[in-house]
C-alpha cells in the first residue's frame, strides 16, 4: 500500500499507509490525522482539505481540475503555487511515498 | 471525572468526540451508536457510494484504530434506554450505566418510512442509514422502473443515480416545484428540466394515493394522478424526524428537535444536543431552526468543543450551508432562506452556471449556486462577515460576488 506523509504546520510529521486509489483526503480522516477538516467527506464543495504539495512530489500530483481551481481561490489560509485540495489527489502506485504540508487553518 | 458522554454516534457525535481530543480534552468520553458501524459519512450513501464509486471502507468518518488511540469509547449497537439528570448517568440497553459530567444529544433523524401500505413492503426503500444504502445497492440491479417518492434532495440524487443505470424513474411530488423547502424557484425549474432532461419523470404537485402489493408485499404499482404506475420498487424521500424520544422522557423541552439556547445548551447547565435532532435559535434571526445537514453537524461539533475545553465563549454563530449533486449539477446553498424571500438571479455568462441571491428586508439571507463553488464560498465569508449589501448593486451587470467579497471581507478579517 502506497505510504502518504503529512506534516503539520508545526512541522510534526505523521505516515499512513494508504489504500491504492483513496484520496489523500480520506486516507488522513482514516489515519487520524489532525487538521484536515474535510466537512462535505469529499465532495471538492467545502475547501477545507487543503494541503501543500511538496516541492518534489508537485510534478507527479499535478495540477488541479476547474472547480477545485475556484475553490482554492476562498482557502482560510491563502493559496500558494502548491496548493491541492486532499479530497482530489488520488493515491496511486506512483504517489507512494508522497509529502503533503498541511495549512495551520481549514 | 466522569467525563462526556455522547448520545449517537453519527457524524455530529464522531466530530466532537474527534474536536474534544484535538482541543486537548483529557476526561473519558464515550460515543453511543446504535448502529452496529463506527461512525460514517452520510452525504455519500445517496450519490458516490449507491453509484458504486467509493468502496465501503472509505465511507467511514475514522479508522477504527483512531478511536482507540485517542481513548473514544466507541459502545456500537447500544441504546441509551433512560437518562438521570439528578445522579448524571445513563442508563445502557446492555444492562450497563455511566456517569457524565457533561452529556450531549446528538441521536440526529430517522427517515419517515413510506405510508398507505396494507402489508410490510420488501421492495420500500429509504436512504438514510448505511444498513438502507446497502440494500438499495443491492436491489438496484434488479431494478427496471423505479418510483421515487418525494421531490426533495435525497429523492433526487437517489433519482439521479438509477436513471444513470438506465432505470425508468418517476419522481412524485406533492409541490409543483422540487425542492420546494430548500431552493427558489429559478433553481427548482433549472433542476426539474435537467432531470427532464435526463429523462426522468416528474410528477408534481401529485401523491401517489393508492399502492397495490401482492400476497408477498411487493409493490407492483402505484397510483398517481388518477393514473396505475407499474414500478417494481419504491424509494421514500419523504423526510426526517428528529429522534427526540429520550430527550423528551428525560424532561427536556423537545418541539421539532431538542430545544437549545444560543450556546447549544439545554435548560439542564451540562446537557447539550447539537445536529440535526438539535433546534437552536438561528443567530441571524434568532428564530428557533432544526438543520439537517453534515456541515451543520460539524460545525456544531467543533463549536461545541471549543466551548468544553475553555476555547470559546461565544454563541453559537456559523453560516449554515447546504449541497447536493444531481444531475450531473452541483448545487450549493449558503445561509438560510424561507420560502418568502425574495429571489435575485446574479449576472452570469454561462446558462449553467449561476447563483440567486435570496434577500429579506433588504437584507442577504443565503446565496444558492449552481455549478459554482467559487462564488458558493465567497458567499459563505460574506454572510459571516455581515457585510452589508446595497441590494441595487446585486443586479448591476457587472457585479461579481466573489470580487465583492474578496475587497470586503480582506478588510474586515
Amino acid at each position: 500500500m502506497p505510504k502518504v506523509t503529512y506534516v503539520s504546520a508545526d512541522g510534526g510529521a505523521t505516515t499512513v499507509e494508504a489504500d491504492l486509489g483513496t484520496s489523500a483526503m480520506r486516507a488522513a480522516l482514516l489515519g487520524g490525522i489532525r487538521g484536515i477538516t474535510a466537512d462535505c467527506g469529499g465532495e471538492a464543495a467545502c475547501a477545507t482539505c487543503h494541503v501543500f504539495v511538496d516541492s518534489a512530489w508537485m510534478e507527479k500530483v499535478g495540477n488541479p481540475g476547474l472547480d477545485e481551481d475556484e475553490m482554492l481561490e476562498v482557502t482560510a489560509c491563502p493559496r500558494q503555487a502548491n496548493s491541492r485540495l486532499s479530497c482530489q489527489i488520488d493515491v496511486t502506485e506512483e504517489l507512494d511515498g508522497l509529502v503533503l504540508h498541511l495549512p495551520e487553518e481549514q | 471525572m466522569a467525563g462526556t458522554v455522547i448520545i449517537g454516534a453519527g457524524q455530529a457525535g464522531a466530530q466532537l468526540a474527534i474536536s474534544l481530543r484535538e482541543h486537548g480534552y483529557n476526561a473519558p468520553i464515550t460515543l453511543i451508536g446504535n448502529e452496529p458501524w463506527l461512525p460514517y459519512h452520510r452525504p455519500p450513501l445517496s450519490k458516490d457510494y449507491l453509484r458504486g464509486y467509493l468502496p465501503e471502507a472509505e465511507l467511514f468518518f475514522r479508522g477504527a484504530e483512531v478511536y482507540f488511540r485517542e481513548h473514544i469509547d466507541a459502545r456500537l449497537s447500544t441504546e441509551v434506554t433512560h437518562v438521570d439528570f439528578p445522579h448524571q448517568r445513563v442508563h445502557l440497553s446492555d444492562g450497563t450505566d455511566l456517569s457524565y459530567d457533561t452529556l450531549v444529544f446528538a441521536t440526529g433523524t430517522r427517515a419517515n418510512r413510506l405510508d398507505g401500505l396494507s402489508l410490510p413492503p420488501i421492495n420500500a426503500y429509504n436512504v438514510r442509514t448505511f444498513h438502507d444504502a446497502q440494500s438499495l445497492r443491492n436491489a438496484l440491479s434488479e431494478m427496471r422502473h423505479v418510483l421515487v417518492v418525494g421531490a426533495g434532495f435525497i429523492g433526487l440524487e437517489f433519482a439521479t443515480v438509477a436513471r444513470a443505470r438506465s432505470i425508468g424513474v418517476t419522481v412524485v411530488g406533492r409541490s409543483a416545484l422540487i425542492m420546494r423547502r430548500s431552493v427558489s424557484t429559478p433553481i427548482s425549474k433549472y433542476f426539474a428540466a435537467q432531470h427532464r432532461t435526463n429523462g426522468i419523470t416528474l410528477m408534481l404537485g401529485s401523491s401517489a394515493t393508492r399502492f397495490t402489493q401482492n400476497t408477498a408485499g411487493k409493490i407492483t404499482s402505484a397510483t398517481i394522478d388518477g393514473e396505475e404506475v407499474p414500478v417494481d420498487a419504491v424509494v421514500a424521500g419523504t423526510g426526517v424526524v428528529a429522534n427526540t424520544e429520550l430527550a423528551a422522557d428525560a424532561g427536556l423541552i423537545v418541539e421539532n428537535g431538542i430545544i437549545v439556547d444560543r450556546y447549544l445548551q439545554t435548560a439542564q447547565a451540562n446537557v447539550f444536543a447539537i445536529g440535526d435532532c438539535s433546534r437552536f435559535p438561528d443567530p441571524r434571526t434568532e428564530k428557533l431552526v432544526r438543520i439537517e445537514s453534515a456541515p451543520n453537524a460539524s460545525e456544531q461539533a467543533r463549536y461545541l468543543a471549543q466551548q468544553l475545553t475553555g476555547k470559546t465563549t461565544k454563541p453559537y454563530a456559523a453560516v449554515p450551508w447546504f449541497w447536493s449533486n444531481q444531475a450531473g449539477q452541483k448545487l450549493q446553498i449558503a445561509g438560510l432562506a424561507d420560502a418568502n424571500d425574495d429571489q435575485i438571479t446574479l449576472p452570469h455568462q454561462e446558462p449553467n452556471r449561476f447563483s440567486v441571491a435570496r434577500i429579506r428586508d433588504g437584507k442577504l439571507v443565503a446565496v444558492e449556486s449552481v455549478n459554482q463553488p467559487a462564488e458558493h464560498i465567497a458567499a459563505r465569508k460574506l454572510l459571516a462577515s455581515e457585510t452589508t449589501i446595497d441590494i441595487t448593486e446585486l443586479t448591476s451587470p457587472n457585479f461579481s460576488l466573489k470580487q465583492f467579497a474578496r475587497s470586503t471581507t480582506a478588510t474586515t478579517n
